[in-house]
């Protein structure tokens, strides 16, 4: 299969782009050759080999294909929303390479087949590594553990079960455990249950204006502190998907301060926006973990300067338009993320709160890293999974104009600097 | 002014002027006299996704007295949750051509999201808990008529702040107009930050009525027990009940207050709410068909410039 394809790729040569590896700090105008799949050299005024495509970067940066912890890919189960397909055209123009599908999906990635039919799927695309993660228990419905090896065996990137959190302490404290035996990922969705379920917005003033039912900020810490003491019990491997509070970021950083191998990611919308974004009740953005208060979002941002948050996902939750347009407490959470992934990250840049090697390392090699994975860098004989971007062109999000198929963007209206101008897998370009 | 929302947003001016039509509306209910070309041909539509006799049947007297046609239709939940959305809804009577749409619906923010749909001028006839506009006015109506004025009177708003929109209607409306507003009640049934919205808050019956002009009692629902937000409806009365004793930290003259229907014995002691030196209870219900039909007769008039519609 890899052969074949490649027998077919042109050689290609980006000329003139700053070209940026956050694996190995190397941020330099440079010239980049592809061949057969790979990065065959980075220079300097070598030239392109007969026959080779030229791409010009003047004015452009080129990274490592975006690598994204956390999306919702609508199949199987919920293609009225997404598809495989529409989510490849969406993560395309977004500059993402590879993604990690979520398994609460319905039927649950809760079986090796439906593991290695989403990689397979992900190969068909010829554009786009699908890396699924397997459920925790069954059905992802927080009772009984999966088949957690037999999962792994598959392929499965770690283990989580999505949007809901793993509750009982017994069992995380048995999921941690026993994955320490093959060395899996396990990735919790910090929320407390008993103080979350029913909830739509962050407890505090807005809220109470609103009338909406709250979950309390602390929700997270609280997971997070249980798991932590669990992580320490069982020396498993824990990350936190998208935090969104600075006591939760703050537990985070002093259990790493003591050697724990505890990593995070948080998503654009809680660095990006706050919790007055759902007011008139806009339930485009309502999502889950809810939009926070002003001092974490800037504590998020904090946490994405000093290391203690590993990576930007996008969070991708594709939802329709009946799902949105109710009474804000029956609306359904989540939001698009994919193709304002790498946008809404720059702003950061833009605003001077991020350098643009650090906020790209959290696109590329901060998720690489996290889950050994050989792509999200650019160096000799490493896979050609690239990503060309204008990092000062501007644009305007607008539900109803994105590629992909669901709209349900919480960046809606947004102006943005920051466009994708080409994207390869594999050598191949896949956008632009 | 296009719809009634909330009362959050709306400017003093605006309320004043209500109260004002109001007060005529209810001199000309007494009178016996009706003004039935004020809505004649307007269709009002009341729209009940949650049972409420009281208030539908307030509407529908309000704007018959005006002269509409009034139709009621109740949704029950069942059929909202066999797929019948409420945009589904929004797009019948827009095919009816409706005037006025009062909307009650247990979702906060429902009769928002009904009134970017809907031609019709959108009144919220309470909504989960977020707001109940004319339950605020004719709360303040009430007020008014019996102290001449709001600005300067204390008020103490008692029980379930948590769930309710009464309560949040009533702290915009009466703090726009000027009174000092007190909410008293266990920590459990208070929302957080409440303080923001302008209110002081009290634990304690005892300091939260001392010297109070006007007590409003809120309706304490079963299922708070149940939820485990209080222990039983015994202890809640002791601690929070208005009785005799409680009422007396209050002024000698203050007046009593219950948006109904009441749970005697539970927030309320009959005794209290039966008499007639401090209860003003059955009055209010008198002053909500007045307060309605002058929200209904604002909302009919053409729209002018400068229209308002609240914060939403």
């Amino acid at each position: 299969m890899d052969g074949m394809m490649n027998a077919t790729l042109r050689d290609t040569v980006v000329l003139g782009a700053r070209v940026i590896d956050p694996a190995s700090g190397h941020d330099t105008i440079a010239d980049v050759l592809i061949q057969q799949g790979r990065i065959a050299d980075i220079g300097l005024g070598q030239g392109a080999p007969e026959g080779a495509e030229r791409v010009e970067g003047q004015d452009s940066v080129l990274c490592p294909g975006l690598i994204d912890l956390r999306v919702q890919l609508g199949e199987p189960g919920r293609e009225d929303r997404e598809t495989i397909k529409s989510v490849t055209r969406a993560a395309a123009a977004g500059g993402i390479t590879s993604l990690c599908a979520l398994p609460d999906s319905a039927p649950a990635t809760d079986d090796p087949a439906l593991v290695r039919a989403l990689i397979a799927r992900g190969e068909e695309t010829g554009s786009l590594s699908i890396l699924p993660y397997g459920a925790v228990t069954r059905g992802c419905a927080g009772e009984q553990m999966a088949e957690l090896g037999l999962l792994r065996e598959a392929g499965a990137i770690g283990f989580t079960d999505g949007g809901r959190p793993i509750g009982p302490a017994r069992l995380m404290r048995l999921v941690l455990s026993y994955t320490c035996g093959f060395g899996g990922i396990v990735v919790q969705h910090p929320e407390d249950r008993s103080l979350a379920d029913g909830g739509c917005a962050t407890e505090g003033e807005l809220a109470t204006r609103l009338g909406l039912p709250a979950i309390p900020a602390a929700a997270e810490a609280i997971q997070v502190a249980r798991d932590i003491a669990l992580a320490r019990l069982t020396g498993g491997r824990l990350h936190f998907a998208h935090v969104s509070t600075g006591a939760a970021l703050d537990l985070i950083r002093a259990a790493r301060a003591e050697g724990l191998r505890i990593t995070c990611d948080t998503a654009p919308p809680y660095f990006d926006l706050n919790e007055i974004a759902i007011g008139e009740f806009r339930t485009y953005a309502k999502l889950s973990p809810p939009l926070r208060a002003e001092a974490d979002r800037r504590a998020v941002i904090a946490g994405l300067a000093d290391g203690t948050i590993d990576a930007i996902a996008s969070d991708h939750q594709p939802r329709d338009a009946d799902d949105k347009r109710l009474p804000f407490a029956l609306a359904s959470a989540g939001g698009t993320g994919l193709v304002t992934l790498l946008p809404i990250t720059l702003a950061q840049v833009h605003g001077g709160t991020l350098s643009l090697l650090r906020a790209l390392e959290l696109l590329t090699a901060g998720p690489a890293r996290l889950l050994g994975l050989e792509t999200g860098r650019i160096a000799k004989g490493a896979p050609a999974d690239l990503c060309l971007f204008h990092p000062d062109r501007a644009w305007k999000v607008e539900a109803g104009k994105l590629p992909g198929k669901a709209q349900n963007t919480p960046f809606d209206g947004r102006a943005v600097e920051g466009r994708v101008t080409g994207t390869w897998k594999a050598g191949r370009r896949v956008f632009g | 002014m296009r719809h009634l929302l909330a009362i959050e947003g709306l400017s003093p001016r605006v309320i004043g002027d209500l109260l004002n039509l109001a007060e005529s509306y209810a001199l000309l209910n007494r009178s016996g006299k009706t003004q039935r070309d004020r809505l004649r041909g307007r269709t009002l539509i009341n729209l009940f996704f949650e049972d409420s006799t009281r208030t539908r049947t307030s509407f529908e007297l309000a704007g018959k007295r005006l002269g509409a046609d009034v139709i009621n239709m109740s949704v029950s939940t069942s059929s909202v949750k066999k797929g019948e959305t409420l945009l589904d809804t929004a797009a019948t009577l827009n095919a009816m051509q409706t005037d006025l749409l009062v909307v009650r619906h247990d979702q906060s923010g429902a009769p928002n999201l009904l009134a970017q749909k809907v031609e019709a001028a959108v009144i919220n006839a309470g909504d989960g808990m977020h707001e109940h506009p004319t339950q605020a006015l004719l709360d303040a109506l009430t007020i008014r008529r019996h102290r001449g004025k709001l600005e300067g009177l204390t008020i103490a708003i008692c029980g379930d702040v948590a769930h309710s929109r009464v309560a949040r209607s009533n702290i915009h409306l009466l703090n726009a107009m000027g009174s000092t507003v007190r909410v008293v009640g266990p920590p459990t049934l208070m929302p957080s930050s409440i303080a923001a919205l302008g209110v002081s808050v009290f634990h304690d019956m005892a300091a939260g009525l001392e010297g109070a002009d006007v007590v409003m009692m809120l309706r304490l629902q079963k299922e708070r027990m149940s939820r485990n937000l209080l222990p039983s409806s015994r202890e809640y009365f002791r601690f929070f009940g208005l009785d005799a004793q409680k009422l007396a930290y209050a002024k000698p003259d203050a007046l009593v207050m219950h948006p109904g229907p009441m749970n005697r014995g539970v927030e309320i002691d009959s005794a209290i709410a039966d008499d007639p030196t401090h209860s003003v209870i059955s009055e209010q219900v008198e002053m909500g068909v007045a307060v309605r039909m002058a929200v209904l007769d604002m909302l009919a008039r053409p729209p002018a410039a400068g229209a308002v519609g609240g914060r939403h």
